[in-house]
């Protein structure tokens, strides 16, 4: 299969990136790793004008981890570069989780993960974990650069909030100010299929009390679910057995899958209600050992 | 573009996919055209030492980027480890997937010469073997770790 015919163009700076994805009119697409789009113009079922390959651009390729735990992704660190990052994982257990679980480990390779935040998804992984860790992408267009949560970011399966001139240059995890934990666990058929159904989960713990939950959904939704009842179950309370039940409850509640060859609604459903309840469950016991 | 350690220039049209290039432009047809979609991995090439399916780069991409297929794992008329370890082993069948999975295991071993079985497995988990050969494949990869000189006469 070979995509259309498209002009091709490898800029060296953001400028010149932003200046053609402008002139591009809205028939230009950006390609970082193209583990996504390339496919997707192989089936035809993209078929931009301009392809604007911002491989070759100074600086996206930096993963900073700042003094106070912010983490910052360039738009060209792939996934393999965050399934290596002991730091990050550190930080960030749910990042941690979530890494070695994208894709394959050779689409990981190439793939990016503002790339897959851009490609929006309704089954990415990376849309949960940031949704969970309430991240925003920072983007740049010829009027300067803006900020945007992850939850304005994404606004429909495939469809994001970006303007047809601007580059989404980072996508940021705030730092915690408290006690990490979560985790990321995704039921596939097969390593590189679509996740039948996924659970991001990420909170903050002072001595025994929740006082930040972050838990997102994946594949159970036609986007990425921020399962906000969810987490509200968490804050302020200890992960008690009832606490984790209730929400584990309230994110089976807040899943919306559709029947498919991976199961039935009921069954995501299920799935989501274990997967909350076990991550959670392993994040008590953890924590129980360490005090 | 290096492909396999000599400097390679040429014009292409920009959605020539690199697997079609290796093939097609420079003849090197060792790497092989599958599933044509990201799945199967029997296009994988080495992309600046780490694998990659080539039926989801185009060649352009690879402008400027060193680029290995199963062709240059011999050297001087000495095939590499993992090469003798798929046949003391038994790792190929119909061998389809074999190139594929050559490379993404010598990109394994380059990096970790050691690998357990799970760490095999999980390596060669984006590629498919439709003989469904995985434990002589995963055996082969061992032999290999444990020759790392090689060895077969």
């Amino acid at each position: 299969m070979y995509p259309s015919r498209f002009a091709y163009e490898a800029p060296r700076t953001l400028d010149e990136a932003i200046g053609l994805l402008h002139d591009g009119a809205g028939e230009a697409k950006v390609l970082a790793g193209g583990q996504s789009l390339v496919p997707l113009m192989k089936l035809r079922f993209a078929n931009p004008e301009l392809l604007v390959d911002i491989n070759n651009l100074p600086g996206l390729d930096r993963l900073e981890t700042l003094a106070d735990g912010t983490i910052r992704v360039g738009a060209l660190v792939r996934h393999r570069d965050l399934e290596r990052a002991g730091d990050v994982h550190r930080i960030q257990p749910v990042v941690g989780a979530a890494a070695p679980l994208i894709a394959d480990p050779i689409v990981r390779t190439r793939g990016t993960l503002v790339g897959s935040l851009c490609h929006a998804d309704p089954q990415g992984d990376w849309a949960a974990v940031v949704t969970a860790l309430r991240g925003y992408v920072v983007a740049q267009g010829p009027g300067g650069r803006r900020e945007i949560p992850i939850g304005d970011f994404v606004t429909g399966p495939f469809q994001n909030v970006l303007a047809h001139d601007e580059v989404a240059v980072e996508a940021v995890l705030p730092g915690p100010r408290h006690t990490v934990a979560g985790g990321f666990l995704k039921l596939e058929r097969r390593v590189g299929d679509f996740a039948t159904a996924g659970t991001a989960v990420a909170i903050e713990l002072d001595g025994d009390r929740v006082t930040r939950a972050g838990i997102a959904l994946t594949g159970v939704g036609s986007r990425t679910v921020d399962a906000t009842g969810a987490a509200e179950a968490l804050v302020g309370r200890a992960l008690t057995s009832e606490a984790i039940a209730a929400a584990a409850d309230a994110a089976a509640e807040a899943a919306q899958p559709t029947a498919d060859h991976r199961g039935s609604a009921a069954y995501k459903k299920h799935v989501i209600h274990t997967f909350v309840t076990r991550i959670l469950t392993r994040v008590s016991t953890t924590s129980e050992q360490a005090a | 573009m290096t492909v396999n350690g000599e400097v390679v220039t040429r014009d292409v049209e920009a959605r020539l996919l690199l697997v079609h290039f290796l093939r097609d432009e420079l003849g090197l047809t060792g790497t092989h055209w599958g599933c044509d979609t990201s799945n199967c991995g029997t296009c994988v090439v080495l992309y600046d030492d780490e694998p990659v399916k080539s039926c989801t780069v185009l060649a352009v991409m690879a402008g400027g980027h060193d680029v290995r297929t199963v062709e240059s794992l011999e050297w001087e008329g000495q095939l590499d480890p993992v090469q003798q370890g798929f046949m003391e082993c038994h790792g190929l069948q119909c061998g389809f997937c074999t190139s594929g999975m050559l490379m993404s295991a010598r990109a394994l071993l380059d990096r970790d010469p050691d690998p357990s079985e799970a760490t095999i497995r999980e390596a060669i988990s984006g590629q498919i073997c439709r003989c469904t050969g995985y434990a002589s494949i995963v055996r082969s990869v061992r032999w290999a770790a444990e020759h790392p000189a090689g060895g077969v006469g």
